[in-house]
Parts: structure tokens; sequence; C-alpha cells
């Protein structure tokens, strides 16, 4: 599903360029849940961003399902974000004048898809994590775990191939945090590829493979006996 | 690109800041006011000088003979000579482009001795001496009977068109003046008709109304004119102006008469035309500036928005961060504000044209209560060609103000636009 090669990355602040990704090598297949972790400043959400074509890489390569991701320009970008990837973000980024309904529905309003089955889907989705009856409710008027509900209802709903979720949880209270690991879990049982980039080791556990980023480089990539959230909410 | 789900997601973000997007239409809303205003303050004026001439035809000099200031041919200089009714053939058969000339011969005159008698009463009125076409150099309104025609020229008929104010003065409120007879210089008229006038030409609309037509040939052999001409009023067609025309006219008369070609103070003449057209190029200027203050003002206006926009841009820049992040391209982006910008520039300029309407039709309202003939404005109006033009410079400045800010909403990577808080 994903292929990376020799991934580099740096930025340059004035006159000093910080060199955070050294050479990435790393894949995920199809129905993979897997938790990149490491310490706080260590590429992880610039490896995440790359993967979700919201940056660029400098060197390396790049295939998503089979498709060489190189040389983009931004519409092109913002279609493939659209048809192959969902985002969920630690600050949930929900459009706060919109209703749930409609935030779920918007990447389907980019998709071209009509008023009338776009609603529908989008409270399917909203069904799903369980908040139908929240749908015509503003962000504001929902607690936290229910917006990371919200977010993860609308970066289904576009039907992605690849769920990409930063700190899905580092906003919430370790409760909801469960709560929002099992609706995660769930739809990787369903078979949905889910990255999630995490510091904290109990939402690693929960997936079924930890690949640990330090200085840049992987330095340990292995499988986990995945440990279910249900049991612990 | 103009699908209602568009149309949902302008009117939504706009209506996500209610204050801020009023505040933003106000200054194009105050703009267009000030356009409008101005445009129709300027209709307004011209109306008003217009409405000063009183109808008349603007294409028309009034000319009359003056002591000659050159010896010629054996005549003296100071030498006083007449216009002769055989001179308006001779200029109507000698030159192209005249509509009307007509002769014109008087009696009387402002602050004159009474000199019209009827039974007991008396008044001192204007006489004039005049071919039917007059009425169309200096239009009057005919209140009862007729004007005069060619067959009390050919005839010879003592007959007389009366003013109001002739009327009033010589006539009881309940008398017919139509069919009786009034005494000009000791000789009897019947009075054919009554007219009604606007002043004009400077002169007021209570004198306009003192005045006495009877037709040229009587007047000349009642009160012993012979063939001479007092003074003539011309009007060229509409394919030629009258300042063009004169010194053909004068030329002809000049040697008519025994005149030095270049004697230029024999012939005494006003030329309407030519304070028409500099009235005309005063409204001109008027217009011009007008639109130029008005558009300064929609300028400062749509600066505004643009200025609004950018800060509404940098405010939604995580906003729009996300948006791509779901698949909006910049595209979609792009016009998006366009569009947001340019519908907040129509409708508030919407709002302007019609506040500004209302306040005219307000102004009207209240001119045609005053209905004083003396205002030197009239009927402010702006013509919907204005308004179109209006409108058109709002789309343009509607795109214009989008553009910069459109632009920025996309500049910003999307992993930037996402890490803004
Ligand atoms: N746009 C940027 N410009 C400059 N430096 C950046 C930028 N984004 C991230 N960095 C730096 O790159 C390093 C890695 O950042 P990040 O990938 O966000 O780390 P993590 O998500 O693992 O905490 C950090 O030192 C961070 O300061
Ligand atoms: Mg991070």
């Amino acid at each position: 599903m994903i292929e990376i090669k020799n991934l580099h990355k740096s930025y340059r602040t004035g006159t000093n360029a910080l060199h955070v990704l050294k050479g990435i090598d790393f894949s995920v297949k199809e129905g993979e849940l897997v938790a990149i972790m490491g310490s706080s400043g260590s590429g992880k959400s610039t490896l995440l961003n790359i993967l979700g074509m919201l940056d660029e890489a400098d060197e390396g390569s790049y295939t998503l399902d089979d498709v060489p991701i190189k040389n983009l320009n931004e519409k092109i970008a913002a279609k493939y974000r659209n048809k192959f990837l969902g985002f969920i973000f630690q600050s949930f980024n929900l459009i706060n004048y919109k209703t749930a309904l409609d935030n779920v529905a918007l990447p389907l309003y980019y998709q071209g898809i009509g008023k009338k089955e776009r609603t529908e889907r989008a409270y399917a989705y909203l069904e799903k994590v369980g908040l139908a009856q929240w749908a015509t409710h503003l962000p504001n008027e929902l607690s936290g775990g229910q917006k990371q509900r919200v977010a993860i209802a609308r970066a289904l709903a576009s039907e992605p191939k690849v769920l990409l979720a930063d700190e899905p949880t580092g906003a919430l209270d370790t409760k909801t945090s469960y709560e929002v690991m099992n609706l995660i879990q769930e739809i990787n049982d369903e078979g949905k590829t889910i990255l999630i980039v995490t510091h904290e080791e109990d939402i690693a556990q929960m997936t079924k493979r930890i690949v640990h980023l330090k200085d840049g480089v992987i330095i340990d990539d292995k499988p986990v006996k995945q440990v279910r959230a249900l049991a612990h909410v | 690109m103009f699908t209602r789900d568009k149309w949902e997601e302008i009117i939504e973000s706009l209506s996500a800041n209610w204050v801020r997007t009023i505040l933003t239409a106000l200054g194009v809303v105050w703009g267009i006011f000030i356009l409008v205003i101005l445009l129709a303050a300027g209709t307004g004026l011209e109306n008003g000088i217009k409405k000063g001439f009183g109808g008349l035809a603007t294409n028309t000099m009034f000319m009359w003979a003056q002591n000659t200031s050159k010896p010629y041919k054996g005549m003296p200089k100071g030498r006083f000579y007449n216009f002769k009714i055989e001179d308006v053939a001779a200029l109507k058969t000698e030159i192209e482009g005249l509509k009307y000339v007509s002769p014109r011969n008087q009696l009387g005159g402002f602050g004159g001795n009474n000199n019209v008698v009827r039974g007991l009463k008396t008044g001192a009125f204007n006489v004039y001496g005049d071919y039917p076409e007059i009425i169309r150099q200096q239009p009057m309104d005919i209140t009862s009977g007729r004007f005069l025609n060619y067959n009390d020229i050919d005839q010879k008929r003592k007959v007389a068109v009366i003013g109001q104010t002739v009327k009033t003065t010589l006539f009881d409120k309940d008398e017919k003046a139509l069919g009786d007879y009034i005494k000009i210089n000791g000789v009897n008229f019947q009075v054919i008709g009554t007219f009604a006038k606007k002043g004009n030409g400077g002169q007021n609309a209570e004198e306009a109304q003192k005045e006495i037509y009877v037709p040229f040939s009587a007047f000349s052999q009642a009160f012993n004119r012979a063939n001479n001409v007092d003074w003539m009023v011309i009007t060229a067609d509409n394919k030629n102006s009258i300042t063009d025309l004169k010194t053909q006219v004068f030329d002809i008369i000049k040697q008519r008469h025994t005149i030095d070609p270049s004697d230029d103070r024999a012939v005494g003449n006003f030329d309407l035309y030519k304070e028409f057209k500099k009235i005309q190029g005063l409204f001109l200027a008027l217009n011009i500036i007008a639109f130029g203050v008005g558009i300064l003002v929609l300028l400062s206006g749509v600066i505004g928005i643009s200025n609004i926009m950018l800060i509404v841009v940098k405010e939604r820049t995580k906003e729009i961060g996300i948006r791509r992040a779901l698949g909006a391209t910049p595209w979609t982006i792009r016009s998006q504000i366009l569009l947001e910008s340019v519908f907040l520039t129509i409708i508030s300029g919407m709002v302007g044209i019609v506040f500004a309407t209302g306040v005219l039709m307000l102004a009207n309202f209240m001119l045609d209560n005053m209905a004083s003939a003396d205002i030197m404005f009239a009927n402010p109006t702006v013509n919907i060609g204005v308004i179109a033009i209006a409108l058109l410079i709002l789309v343009v400045s509607g795109i214009l103000a989008g553009l910069i800010p459109a632009q920025n909403a996309i500049k910003v990577k999307p992993v930037d636009a996402l890490r803004t808080e």
C-alpha cells in the first residue's frame, strides 16, 4: 500500500539547515495498523505530512497504492489527498462554523458529489462513529472525544485507502483516548490501513506494529501483540 | 462554477462573521452612494439650467442692426441702417442650413409707457410683430384659441395673441378675451389666443407673460414700419451650427446694405448656441468631476474590501489548510475567495444604489413640491446606463479586490497552513 525509499527532508531556517529525515525506508501493507513513535522533534509529523502529500520530501521515492507520488502540482496533490487519504489531527481541525454533518460532508463536496448523496453518506458515517444525533451541532457544542469522532467520520467519508492520524489522542484524556482508539481499531478490523503518530506507549500498544524514529532514521520496526482498547474503556 | 453548493459556501462563510461583513460592505455602499448622488446632482443641475433656457431652440442667434463703424463706398461711418423684410428671403435662399429666419418688430418694452388699452384698463406690454415660426424658436403654451398663422400674415389681419398677465390686466376675471378687442397704440386688434410661457434666457417668468404677439405684416402697417425689421431670430437646422453659419449671414446683410465686409460692429448679435455650448462644456466637466470623485470614493471602498479579505484569508489560513487537506484544489479556494469578494461588492453596491435612489426620490418629491421656477435644479436622476456602468465597475473592482487575497490564500503550503493557530 505504502512504499517509501531513502526519504530525506531538511528544513532551512535562515542560514541553518535542519536535517529531520535522514533516509527512511519503510513500507506498509494493506490493512495494517502502524504506530510511528519517537520523542518530540524526532520527525514523526514530518514523515506523516510527506505521506499525506501535505509536504514534499527533498529526496527519495514514495509510492502509494502503486501510484508513484512525485512532482505533484497542488491540483493533483489535492485530488490524491481527497481520493487516497483521510486525515485525523491532534487538534481535530473541524471547521467551526459548519455543523458536524457538514464537516463530514466536506470531502465529498470536493469530490463533486451532489448535496443529497453527500448528506446521506455523511450521515451514515456519523452514525458509524455513534454521533448521528449530534449531526446538526456545531463543533463547539461537542466534547473533545466527540469532535475527534466527527473528524474520524470525516476522514472516512471519502473512502480513502489510508488513514493518517497525527497524535489523534494527544488532546484527550485517557478514557476518551481509549474510546477513540477503540473506534480506530474497529475501522482497522474492517480492513482500513491506518498510520498513527504517537509518543504514548499505551496507545502504540493498541496498534499492530510499532516503528521507532530517532534522529531522523528508523531505529526499530516490530510487530506487537495488539491490546484491544475495548478492554480498557 | 456557479453551483448552488458554491453559493451556500459563500453565504456561509460571509455570514460566519456578520459584523465584519457588514462593516466591510459599508465602504462600498458609501462609495456607490456618493457616485450615484454626484452623477444625479450633475444631471439635476443640467436639467435645471436647461429648464432655465425654457425650451428655446438653442441652435439660435439673435441679430440686430447697429451703426456702421467704417466708411464704405462713399458712405460715412456711423451710419444707421435697418434690416429689411427682403433680407429675410435673401438669407433663406442664399444660405443652406437655416431652419427658421424670423424677422421681428417690437413696441414698448420693459418699464415703458402704457401702450395697450381696453376700455378703462391700460397696461405697458411688449408688443411683437412676428411670423408664425417664432413659436418654434421660443416655445409657449397656447392656453386658449390659437397662435398666429400665415393667413394672418398674408391678409395683414389685426389679431393678437396675448400673455396671461396681459389678460388678467385688461380683462376681468370672468370676462372672455377671445374675440374681444384691445387697442395697441390706438389701433384695435382682436384677441385670437392666449399663452403661458416659461421665463428663458435670463428673462423672468413674470415678464414673459406680459407679451403680445401680432402678425408681422399687420404690425408694420399699423405702426408705420414700412419694410423695416428691428431684429431677427435665426435658427440653424440640426446638421449645422448657427455659430458656423453666422458669418455667412453677416456677409449677406453687409453686402445688401453696402457695409464694409470687414466692419465687425455693424451687425449686432447674441449667439445662444455658443452660450449653450459653454454651459454644456460645464456640464461635461461637472460630470467628469462627479465620476472622478465617485470612483475615488468607490475605490477606497474596494480597497477596504480587499484589506478585509486579506485579513479574512489570514484568519482562515488554518481553515484553508484543512480544506486543502480534504481535497480542495487551489482553484477551488481561489475562486471561492474571488466570488466572496465579488458577491460582497455587488451586494453592497446594490444596497448603495437602492439607498441613493431612495434619497433621489425624496429629493425629487421635495423639489416638485417647491415648484419654484427660479431653482436652477430639477429632476436629479441617473439613467439606467450609469447604473449599469456602476455595476460593471463593481464586478471588476470586486475581482480586483479579491485577487491578492485569493492568491495569498493558496500561497501558504498546506502543511504550514495547518500548523497555524
Ligand atoms: N516548517 C518547519 N520549519 C522548520 N523546522 C521545522 C518545521 N517543521 C518541523 N520542524 C522541525 O523539525 C523537527 C521535526 O518536527 P516534527 O516532525 O514536527 O517532530 P515530531 O512530530 O516528531 O514532534 C523539529 O525539530 C521541528 O522543530
Ligand atoms: Mg508532531
